[in-house]
């Protein structure tokens, strides 16, 4: 329904403009849903995992140390054509470490020793149940899934307005300053994945490119246990367990935007 | 009457010739950062939005503040601005004009800028944003043209004009409101998440854009046969007055309300901008400056006898407009994003090509509204000859 209402507005914002000649608008409009005829439908593919709301549990008592999150956030940006850019301003993170005080700094204790303040936490776009990221995008180039909650993004809509980078509390989003191909290593480039643009934004996508060819996200499967991830409206999925017997934060809940990313400390 | 454009003095061309030189320059940096990506400016992962994105803002309000001299004219019949009011629409228009080419030179994909017409999405504020921006462009075009024309051929302008002028009215209302909008309803940046910023910036407008339309009608009276007329020049100067006044007391607030509530999101920003957090602090010096300009602006406006010496005005109305301009066209939109939002300190300093692409858009700015002015005052010129 979703998808059908998107092409449709495409379609009739492209006839509105006059943009084409009548054969490209005859081809548009022969392919476009008319009547009772069946509307087309995304096919599936029969391995895909499937949920109604995708969610996330990160254990954080199961990392000893700084070095345990490497390999997943190598994991993560190598299967997503993240570069490398060594000027600070022009970074690109889908999934990166945050002092507790940063990733946290609403329920900062002033009585916490130095080291816990600065105890490493995992942080990546939380996939909200009420993204302001989406409510800002003027194109709907940053959408949620209506299907299982994923906020995903359109690289090839996104103007670069950066409004979306504005209207997330969590600096989840990083922008294209530049070229970012020169900046990804020859060796590790993930011809299954798009490479993007300067000018675009993007953000971690919970991976569902892999999701929808059976596979678990590149940090889960990377994190030996310590992510969890799971349909949260399934009452015997297990990241449903632990978010009913564990006690779990989120970042900023009093925003409103219910992340869909649950830390046990 | 565009033809009044083409023709004027050696002074004239050459200063047309100096802004379309500085057009110039600006389009070749434009060029390379079109080539190269917004990374050539200052902006970053934390603060993504700079000086572009400021002075659209401060110059939203440079356009609105139109209003305050049709205003009067139309719904006060207040004789006196009907000479004027054409000089305001069209600095209105000049504006705007700016602001969409600042828009456009901030866009990371500007030859997608159609889909946000290919897909409407009233969600979002930039949405409607686009659509307030670009009405009142045409509104204050057509007005100002056909008033004009009207003026010219010594007969009243065409019925259907009226409602369009009315409609002007709340409409450059709106396009502060919505330019706050913009930036007032992120849930998680405490400096802007404010309920006063439109009020503020709107307050801030009706004080910058009459002290330049002020400034403005010295200079043509300076330059040209038209006198703009000491009354209207007062009546803007008492505009300047109240809409200074209000901008300072909304700002005292706004300090208020962070200082006394102590909400750490909300104060911050004030405690960066002010007095340097985490020993970071470049905007310190320009926003007490800002503060002093505001205030040697009040005590020399507010003074009857200050302000009825029109050199003492032009200087207050200098420190009114660049008070203002530093407020919301270097602190505003940078004050925001710094610290972060995971409360990093990583400061935003426009750099030089991001500058001259700045100039670049004012000089566009400059240029249309000097064209429009001429062709404005010729016509008065000729009515009064
Ligand atoms: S974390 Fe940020 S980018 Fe991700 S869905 Fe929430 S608001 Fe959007
Ligand atoms: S930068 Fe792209 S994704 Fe973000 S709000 Fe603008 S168009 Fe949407």
């Amino acid at each position: 329904m979703k998808r059908s209402r998107r092409s449709f507005l495409k379609i009739a914002g492209i006839s509105a403009l006059g943009i084409g000649s009548k054969p490209i608008l005859n081809a548009f409009s022969a392919s476009a849903p008319q009547g009772d005829t069946p509307q087309p439908a995304v096919m599936r593919k029969p391995e895909a995992l499937t949920a109604k709301h995708w969610a996330m549990v990160i254990d954080t008592t199961k990392f000893k140390s700084r070095d345990d999150f490497k390999p997943i956030i190598e994991a993560c940006h190598s299967i997503h054509n993240v570069p490398e850019l060594k000027n600070k301003n022009h970074e690109i993170k889908w999934i990166w470490e945050e002092g507790y005080k940063h990733a946290f700094p609403t329920l900062e204790n002033p009585y916490f020793e130095e080291k816990v303040k600065d105890l490493p936490f995992l942080v990546l776009c939380n996939h909200c149940e009420n993204p302001p990221c989406v409510r800002a995008c003027p194109t709907k180039a940053t959408f949620k899934r209506e299907s299982d909650g994923i906020v995903l993004m359109d690289f090839h809509r996104c103007i670069g307005c950066r409004f979306c980078m504005a209207a997330c509390p969590y600096g989840a989003r990083s922008f294209n300053f530049r070229d970012p191909r020169p900046f990804i290593k020859e060796e590790k480039i993930n011809l299954k994945f798009p490479r993007r643009t300067k000018g675009v934004v993007e953000k971690c996508n919970f991976c569902a490119e892999r999701l929808a060819v059976g596979q678990l996200p590149a940090c889960v499967e990377a994190a030996n246990g310590a992510i969890i991830f799971g349909d949260l409206a399934d009452p015997d999925s297990d990241v449903r367990k632990l978010v009913s017997t564990n006690y779990t934060i989120r970042r900023k809940l009093s925003l409103g935007t219910s992340p869909s990313v649950y830390y046990i400390v | 009457m565009l033809e009044l454009a083409l023709k004027g003095s050696k002074k004239y061309y050459g200063w047309m010739t100096l802004l379309l030189g500085v057009i110039g320059g600006g389009f070749v940096f434009y060029l390379w950062q079109f080539n190269f990506g917004l990374g050539i400016t200052g902006m970053s992962r934390d603060v993504s939005w700079g000086f572009y994105i400021a002075q659209f803002t401060f110059l939203v309000g440079v356009a609105a503040s139109a209003v305050m001299v049709v205003l009067p004219y139309y719904l006060h019949d207040y004789k006196a601005f009907g000479r004027i009011t054409i000089l305001g629409e069209f600095l209105a228009v000049a504006s705007v004009t700016m602001c969409i080419l600042f828009i456009f030179v901030d866009l990371g994909q500007p030859m997608r800028v159609v889909n946000v017409i290919l897909y409407p999405t009233p969600n979002s504020v930039l949405f409607w944003d686009m659509i307030v921006l670009n009405g009142y462009l045409f509104l204050n075009i057509i007005v100002g043209w056909k008033v004009l024309e009207a003026e010219r051929n010594g007969i009243a302008p065409p019925a259907w004009v009226k409602p369009l002028i009315y409609l002007s009215i709340p409409w450059a209302v709106s396009i502060h409101t919505v330019t706050a909008f913009l930036y007032c309803g992120l849930p998680g940046r405490g400096f802007w998440l404010t309920a006063i910023l439109a009020p503020r910036f709107l307050a801030s407008a009706f004080a910058a854009g009459p002290a330049f339309l002020i400034l403005l009608c010295l200079l043509i009276r300076k330059l040209t046969k038209f006198d703009p007329g000491k009354e209207q020049i007062q009546s803007l100067a008492k505009i300047v007055t109240y809409g200074i006044l209000m901008n300072v007391f909304f700002l005292v607030c706004e300090v208020f309300v962070v200082f006394y509530s102590q909400i750490p999101e909300h104060m911050d920003h004030m405690k960066y901008l002010f007095f340097g957090l985490h020993g970071h602090g470049v905007l310190v010096p320009w926003m007490w400056t800002s503060v002093g300009l505001m205030l040697l602006a009040i005590i020399l406006l507010v003074n009857p006898i200050t302000r009825q010496n029109e050199s003492v005005l032009a200087v207050a109305c200098l420190a009114v407009f660049a008070g203002t301009w530093i407020d919301k066209g270097l602190g505003m939109i940078s004050g925001g994003f710094v610290p972060s939002p995971l409360h990093h300190v990583n400061e935003y300093v426009p750099t030089i090509p991001e500058i001259i692409i700045t100039l670049g858009v004012y000089a566009t700015g400059f240029l249309v509204l000097t064209a429009l002015f001429k062709i404005a005052v010729s016509i008065k010129e000729e009515i009064a000859a």
